[in-house]
């Protein structure tokens, strides 16, 4: 953890917000009295940070409104093992866990964010989030001559290892240019460029939806044909976005053997469809069949240079020409569409539901269940320099992401499940993703290997490869059978990684277990505490004592049985 | 593949199930499972009604294979060709379907409003349009749960999805959703290795935890885990799972439904249904042809669809299967009647075909129209709702079905579709 991140926290709790950022830096920690305020600053609630203050405020106004009331805090335990899997994408280590639950810090929840978010866990972060934009971005099943699926991965790691700014990181992605592969015969690699480079077919149609849907949270591409029968997108404005990206080229570079090697990513003039490159103009065709012009405006009517040509200065100095995304970017970073479509996924993401249902539909038609607080973290999000790791801050230290999951009486019917918006007054169920389980199992059964780097990525590939499912369209869609149903329980029942993690082999975790010394009881705490994050009931050690019993002489047998057995659970596999 | 009952080596399925029976004995949740084993050893093989939908992702052109406009400048490059069923004539690409379409009826005048795939494979698949607040279930687990009683014990899932994974059960239940295999059959994971006791054992430690999970009222979906797990351990102990296996099938069937993907689904599809399954999707991708359409359908697309569904049609009808199986053929939506710079054709809902045929349809008519260009419905037109409607009309199914989502709301099934009359008689 960074000491100026530490003390950062610690003083919000103290001090208005002006004063802090005008005072806090010239006199430090020295004009307050740590332990005792800062424990405050835990019972407030918000340990201090006026963010946290402003989400509970909004979402407890949200309970009012609705005469909701939230279920009691999660446990230690619950709340350690929801955070290790929604920051790093596994559940954390028995050690791990134990130091969090015997800490009896009033402030130990904002020093564990504080590490998971800092130096010890930075490969681990850079890794979950890897796994997440890699499919937001090209899908699960992305990898053929267009689309290098490592190259994607090479981007987003490095630029998650060094937490990059958030627009930054939307302006890499809109505007990459050079080669999508790490190829030592390959000048400029920019694994960025795998965003765009498998989306420029028909002149660019699924660069220019999945732009819109990611960054923005419009849903632009029925309107690519038509006006949208139920909401105010207009087919000029889908051309119109489209006109954006009529420079870039996604050009196929080969080897001898004609087969293609990497893809290069290149800004080129465009003349227009009218021939015309200083009003270089596409046409789109009408469902009448009319054909209509469009040029480059942005969504909320912002109009660029209608010029094709890209930036160049002509002999007599004089500049002309501009570069068509490089403007997008821009007037994306300036939209305030950007951070709330961040804010928005990044909440579904920790929260289990976002404000909006999808997540990526901000569009009118489809009214956000809290709009104050979406907006408001939206400009807070921006103010902070779109500065991920902050949001994550604020909305993991938050009341909702601090409550059980145990629904009570008085909040049931708060149930996103059934279709009404979320008050999120107790906290949601949701499965692991397979990722999460891979390294999940990998951390419970304490499998000493790499878990970094692109050949750790390749050997999660393949396994995830078998729940990947395919639409057959040319927009790639694709979905996933580790959904709860039966593939997944047959790959939890028997699969190998299974059969891996339940492994009684001399020097595996189950075989540590049996011959550590422990009692039966502690070993079967010893289980219980690396996948469930608790002790057994007294219903389950006498089941498990009696399996036990049965399986006398062959203990490590019984262990695997209700390693298994755990490993299986409901409680295991989903996030509560 | 390896099934339960190879092993441990030597145990005979009888002898399994008696370790299961005394496993049983201590374990109440492995008994349910057991005692439905043990009940249901005698064969499945009284009639019953089923569905094979035969799904084109990606959206074909209907007016290239269903509807010909020859002549039309609209009208590509395919000529037409008469076939088995008076006054109906299709793509000449198709020949061993022209010789089946006495059986199956072509629709011409669907006419939909979703042009996008998602949205249109959610609406074709539903009857209804994508909704934030509603998953509503799509074809297979209607089916499958409206016909799943009429087979008592059927031990593998009542809707198995070939290929793609068609769309979920929405609000029935996880209990109700595809059952995703590739088109050779193979179930990965089937295989445990450890004895019968053992198996129960653990799974009487399982149940425990669950129960206690379950208990403490988080939610729906820990009870949904549960529930999936007792589907499985059904199946993982079923003699039944032989239908899967479609390369046990003679060479000279597996020809005759073609050495392709779609073909060998076709024909695991025909398995499973005489095995019991209610409801049994096939995909076949790759029709979105925004470039070079004609070549593509003449050279790969249609004669892979042609060998497989020909093979479908005849093999169910001789088998006498036929009467009591529904076989519908459809994608998201079709293609511009325009042909675009590329020499391909886009989206397009407002003027297409779907195909029908087997159970109580009407065979070997065709019904509806489009204009001359193809570009407009000229009859009375139909949705998705309506094709749904008439699906489960054909299969026995009232259309009186109300379900409750699970906030509560009443939803008629077919999203009250209305039943195309012409195909009935």
């Amino acid at each position: 953890m960074s000491p100026r991140k530490q003390r950062r926290w610690r003083l919000f709790g103290l001090l208005p917000q002006a004063v802090i950022w005008s005072t806090a830096v010239l006199w430090g920690a020295a004009i307050v009295s740590p332990g005792a305020r800062a424990a405050q600053a835990a019972e407030d609630g918000h340990f201090g940070i006026p963010q946290v203050k402003f989400i509970n405020e909004q979402i407890t106004l949200g309970w009012k409104d609705s005469d909701l009331k939230p279920s009691d805090d999660a446990s230690d335990g619950e709340w350690c093992r929801r955070i290790y899997l929604d920051i790093i994408g596994r559940i954390p280590s028995i050690e791990e866990l134990q130091s969090f639950v015997s800490d009896s810090s009033p402030t130990k929840r904002p020093e564990l964010v504080d590490r998971l978010l800092g130096d010890d866990f930075v490969d681990d972060y850079a890794r979950n989030w890897t796994d997440i934009w890699t499919t937001v971005l090209i899908g699960r099943d992305v990898e053929n001559e267009m689309v290098s699926r490592s190259g994607m991965r090479q981007y987003l790691r490095r630029s998650f290892s060094k937490n990059i700014q958030y627009d930054q990181f939307m302006e890499d992605l809109i505007t990459a240019s050079g080669a999508n592969a790490n190829r030592k015969e390959a000048e400029k690699f920019n694994g960025a460029a795998n965003f765009l480079s498998g989306k420029m077919e028909e002149n660019g149609v699924q660069a220019t939806a999945k732009a819109a849907q990611i960054f923005l949270g419009m849903q632009v591409q029925c309107t690519q044909c038509h006006n949208h029968p139920f909401n105010k997108g207009k087919q000029n404005q889908f051309w119109e976005m489209n006109a954006f990206f009529r420079q870039v080229r996604a050009l196929r570079r080969f080897n001898g053997a004609r087969d293609i090697q990497w893809i290069e990513m290149v800004d080129e003039d465009f003349p227009g469809e009218g021939g015309n490159a200083e009003e270089a103009e596409l046409f789109y065709e009408l469902r009448n069949g009319l054909m209509k012009v469009a040029y480059p405006v942005f969504v909320d009517g912002t109009e660029i240079s209608r010029s094709g040509y890209v930036p160049r200065t002509l002999e007599g100095g004089e500049k002309i020409g501009v570069n068509r995304r490089q403007e997008l970017a821009n007037l994306m970073k300036a939209s305030p569409l950007m951070p709330k479509a961040i804010v928005n996924r990044m909440w579904g993401h920790f929260l289990g539901y976002g404000f909006t249902k999808p997540i990526d539909d901000l569009g009118e038609h489809n009214p956000p269940s809290h709009p104050e607080l979406l907006d408001g973290l939206a400009e807070r999000f921006r103010e902070q320099s779109f500065d991920l790791k902050e949001l994550i801050r604020w909305i993991v230290l938050s009341r909702p992401y601090a409550l059980s999951s145990k629904s009570t009486k008085a909040n049931q019917r708060d149930d996103p499940s059934l279709g009404e918006k979320p008050k999120f007054s107790h906290f949601y169920l949701r499965q692991m993703r397979a990722e999460d389980l891979y390294e999940s199992l990998l951390t419970a059964t304490k499998a000493a290997q790499s878990r970094g780097g692109e050949e750790a990525a390749k050997k999660k590939d393949e396994w995830l490869s078998q729940f990947i499912i395919a639409f057959g369209t040319d927009e790639g869609d694709d979905a996933t059978t580790f959904n709860g149903s039966i593939p997944q329980v047959l790959m939890m029942f028997n699969g190998d990684l299974i059969k891996q993690a339940t492994s009684t082999k001399e020097g595996g975790f189950l075989s540590q277990v049996a011959g550590g010394g422990m009692k039966n009881s502690a070993k079967i705490n010893t289980l219980y505490q690396a996948a469930l994050a608790r002790s057994p009931s007294p219903k389950e050690v006498s089941a498990a004592n009696k399996m036990l019993v049965e399986r006398k002489g062959d203990a490590i047998g019984a262990l695997q049985d209700i390693w298994w057995a755990v490993l299986n659970s409901n409680e295991f596999i989903i996030n509560h | 593949m390896s099934s339960m009952f190879d092993l441990p080596t030597g145990m005979d399925r009888r002898h399994f199930m008696s370790h299961l029976a005394g496993a049983a004995a201590m374990a109440a949740p492995a008994a349910a499972f057991t005692n439905t084993l043990l009940a249901n050893a005698t064969d499945l093989k009284k009639r019953h009604k089923a569905a094979i939908l035969l799904w084109m992702g990606g959206g074909p052109s209907t007016m290239d294979i269903w509807d010909l406009k020859p002549g039309a400048p609209t009208g590509g490059q395919f000529k037409q060709i008469s076939t088995s069923a008076d006054g109906v004539a299709i793509c000449e690409h198709m020949p061993m379907m022209a010789k089946q379409m006495h059986h199956m009826s072509v629709v011409r005048s669907m006419s939909t409003r979703e042009a996008d795939h998602m949205r249109g494979r959610y609406y074709m698949h539903t009857g209804y349009v994508p909704n934030p607040n509603v998953e509503h279930p799509g074809y297979g687990s209607v089916v499958a749960h409206e016909l799943a009683e009429q087979v008592a014990g059927l031990e593998i899932p009542p809707f198995v999805s070939v290929g793609s994974g068609s769309v979920g059960p929405g609000f029935l239940g996880m209990t109700w959703a595809p059952f995703v295999v590739d088109s050779n059959g193979n179930v990965r994971n089937l295989d445990m290795g450890i004895d019968p006791t053992r198996l129960s054992q653990r799974l009487e430690m399982l149940a425990t935890i669950e129960n206690k999970f379950i208990g403490e009222k988080r939610g729906g979906s820990a009870e949904d885990h549960k529930k999936v797990i007792d589907k499985t351990v059904k199946l993982m102990t079923s003699k039944q799972m032989e239908a899967f296996k479609v390369m046990k099938e003679p060479k000279e069937v597996l020809e005759k439904y073609g050495t392709t993907g779609f073909g060998r689904g076709c024909l695991l599809a025909r398995r499973l249904v005489e095995a019991g399954v209610p409801f049994v999707e096939v995909d076949l991708g790759g029709w979105d042809m925004h470039a070079d359409i004609f070549p593509t359908l003449a050279d790969r697309k249609l004669p892979e669809l042609d060998k497989a569904m020909s093979a479908l049609v005849s093999d169910l009808a001789d088998r006498g299967l036929l009467d009591d199986t529904a076989i519908i053929w459809m994608g998201e939506f079709s293609r511009t009647p325009n042909i675009n710079g590329g020499g391909g054709r886009d989206h397009w809902a407002r003027s297409w075909s779907v195909v029908v045929g087997g159970a109580g349809f009407k065979r070997g008519v065709v019904v509806g129209e489009t204009s001359s260009d193809g570009k407009e419905v000229v009859s009375e037109p139909y949705s998705s709702q309506d094709v749904m409607a008439s699906v489960l009309k054909s299969l026995g199914i009232s259309l009186e079905t109300t379900f409750t989502a699970k906030n509560g709301r009443p939803m008629k099934i077919a999203n009250s579709g209305k039943v195309i009359k012409d195909l009935f008689t």
